[in-house]
């Protein structure tokens, strides 16, 4: 029993060592990236992002996320482990901000400098925040889908979620423009569907079910505007303008066979690059400005293979 | 550790193993402490093992009302939601009716309680298997959060003692060299009392003995029904605490947070021995199978081991743990 239980240990040890990095620099400086999430695909490019920047200034990146965007403990966890490991600098995407100071206070009482990314932290302790302008990016949407319906007719927006800054502020962003500048134009229903493509299928289908002569949906993340896409596909609807937000696979083929008008991108890997920039440039003192935008832009199938495009999207 | 224990003594069909597996539980502990401990410089200084504390301390009141639940021979996939509702609970109390802190402590594991007398009654009185039951109340309670709360996070702040009621530390207040977080406190407490429960009064003899035999209890002219119910009702109670103790650390109360915490909980009681067919099941057991999950994950984020083999090695290990379980327990059978 002693020989198999030491075996299973073994093997389990053997596993972590394997998986361990070996050979990290020990004098190169320690930034942890403590994200929202990590197992979607705009957090991978975050992480590609800040990987980049390591590489490039000769630093120790490593990227932590929690399963879903609500486990704000878990998050919590996470970064007190960074910590614990006196890391030269932090950069953290709060999912609550609030429930984050005790801990980012801790980290500027050790005189460790803390980079937000993606949505700010309501206190003064980080540095910068290198963000989306999600309002302005939202707000192009609902130029674009203007454009393409002629100005006039009802669309209804399927979001992430009404709780979490980006879910807010892009569904502010589109709406309020829709609501000042194009006054022929009908929000009919704003759905939430949790980012989550099956859910946001569904709402999708009962927003055509119920409003047939709907002439437009804007989906507000990946999730969601491939939710969109399939609830159209599955009820065999045509000539819905669709307009979507982040890129990924899905996104980009559908852009490009016609069936998505176009979708706005963030740079998450600019977001990953500047954030390890940023910490950088606070580990050495200098003076950095409060935000730090990672930008964003309209892509169609016209401009979709550009270079300067292609880079910032990802599969 | 603190949770007394070893569930012997009245009755005497108990397997008198258990202590060996809490012995094997607890050395995979150590084993993993002592790892970590070489592997990396930054893993046994004070501030990252009261981090890991605090980190044990939601999990590990929820895997002890599982703990509970899973001895009677059901299970219940609600604690998550459960601690969430009793939270947002905490949160409409305190913020929204503006009464003050024992009001919302009452209300959180009354409403924990009452939640849990439901349970139990679906699982008992209707006869709706508790997988179905329990996944039954974690839609509701999900959903209810959200209701209650408009979807939004409840702050705590016009409360300001509330976020010390998990992250203040009154040991700390009395040795300063110790500061160990309230909210651990509390589930030791909370640990042993339990414990106490279920090795030393009717109602933990009961909950062994509708895990061994239903049938046996019911024919002896038991009010079986009567004693899972409470059993649910005392679980419930416990998620409430587990409530209170997320949403004072996090000083709000997160009504979409939950869903998965029932699997993390199932999973430290699995680790800690405690059967899934009922009726063998001890508190510190599922206290140590808590505290290996959190080491194991902390220690692994120390380490800077990259998150997706996180998640395979803590698969592996509850996988390791229960083969272990079942490895000692054809010996002795």
């Amino acid at each position: 029993m002693l020989n198999r239980r030491t075996l299973l240990a073994g093997m389990s040890f053997g596993g972590i060592l394997v998986s361990t990095r070996m050979g990290l620099a020990q004098d190169a400086m320690y930034i942890p990236l403590i994200s929202k999430g990590f197992q979607h695909q705009f957090w991978q490019a975050v992480k590609a992002g800040a990987d980049q920047a390591a590489a490039e200034f000769g630093v120790n990146v490593t990227f932590e996320g929690p399963d879903t965007e609500a486990q704000v403990d878990k998050q919590m966890d996470m970064l007190a482990a960074a910590l614990a490991k006196n890391p030269a600098a932090i950069g953290f995407a709060a999912l609550d901000s609030q429930a984050a100071i005790p801990l980012l206070r801790q980290a500027q009482d050790a005189g460790i400098p803390v980079v937000a990314f993606d949505s700010g932290v309501d206190s003064d302790i980080p540095v910068t925040t290198v963000t989306t302008d999600n309002l302005a990016a939202a707000g192009m949407a609902a130029d674009k889908m203007a454009e393409l319906i002629g100005g006039t007719g009802k669309v209804a927006l399927v979001v992430h979620d009404q709780t979490s800054r980006t879910g807010i502020d892009r569904r502010d962003g589109f709406v309020n423009r829709i609501g000042e500048a194009y006054p022929d134009i009908e929000i009919v229903d704003i759905q939430y569907g949790g980012g989550d493509q099956l859910q946001s299928t569904e709402i999708t289908k009962a927003i055509l079910t119920a409003h047939p002569d709907l002439k437009g949906v804007f989906g507000a993340n990946e999730g969601s505007a491939i939710g969109v896409l399939n609830g159209i596909k599955e009820t065999g609807t045509q000539g819905v303008v669709v307009i979507g937000y982040d890129s990924g696979k899905l996104q980009k083929d559908a852009i490009r066979a016609g069936e998505m008008a176009g979708a706005i991108t963030q740079s998450p890997v600019g977001m990953g690059y500047e954030t390890v920039k940023a910490a950088i440039a606070a580990v050495n003192g200098e003076a950095l400005p409060k935000t730090i935008d990672s930008g964003f832009a309209w892509y169609d199938a016209s401009n979709i293979d550009d270079p300067a495009i292609a880079a910032v999207l990802y599969d | 550790m603190t949770a007394t224990d070893t569930q012997q003594g009245s009755k005497p069909r108990r397997p008198a193993s258990g202590a060996q597996q809490k012995i094997l539980a607890f050395a995979s502990l150590i084993v993993l402490l002592m790892f970590f401990s070489v592997a990396s410089p930054n893993f046994l200084q004070t501030g990252n093992i009261l981090a890991i504390l605090q980190a044990t301390s939601v999990n590990g009141v929820l895997a002890v009302a599982a703990t509970l639940v899973i001895i009677t021979g059901g299970i219940d996939l609600s604690v998550g939601t459960l601690m969430t509702f009793t939270a947002v609970t905490a949160g409409v109390v305190l913020t929204y009716w503006g009464l003050p802190m024992p009001f919302g402590i009452i209300g959180a594991i009354a409403m924990g309680a009452f939640c849990g007398f439901i349970s139990g009654t679906l699982v008992a009185r209707l006869k709706i298997p508790p997988f179905i039951a329990t996944l039954g109340m974690m839609l509701i309670l999900k959903g209810l959060s959200l209701v209650v709360s408009g979807t939004k996070p409840i702050y705590f702040n016009d409360t300001p003692s509330y976020p010390a009621l998990s992250t203040g530390s009154l040991i700390g207040k009395l040795f300063p060299s110790l500061p160990i977080p309230n909210g651990v406190v509390i589930l030791f407490v909370l640990a042993m009392v339990i414990s106490w429960v279920l090795n030393r009064t009717t109602l933990g003899r009961y909950c062994f003995a509708l895990g061994s035999n239903e049938e046996a209890v019911r024919l002896s002219g038991v009010n079986a029904s009567g004693w899972k119910v409470a059993i649910y009702a005392l679980a419930g109670g416990i998620c409430g605490v587990a409530g209170l103790l997320i949403s004072s650390r996090l000083n709000s109360a997160q009504p979409a947070l939950g869903l998965g915490y029932e699997l993390d909980a199932i999973a430290a009681v699995v680790i800690g021995g405690t059967s899934l067919a009922g009726g063998r099941g001890s508190i510190l057991g599922t206290i140590i199978g808590a505290l290996i999950m959190s080491v194991l994950l902390n220690g692994l984020r120390i380490m800077s081991v990259a998150q997706e083999w996180q998640t395979v090695v803590t698969g592996a290990i509850i996988i390791a743990a229960v083969y272990a379980d079942m490895l000692r327990r054809s010996r002795a059978g």
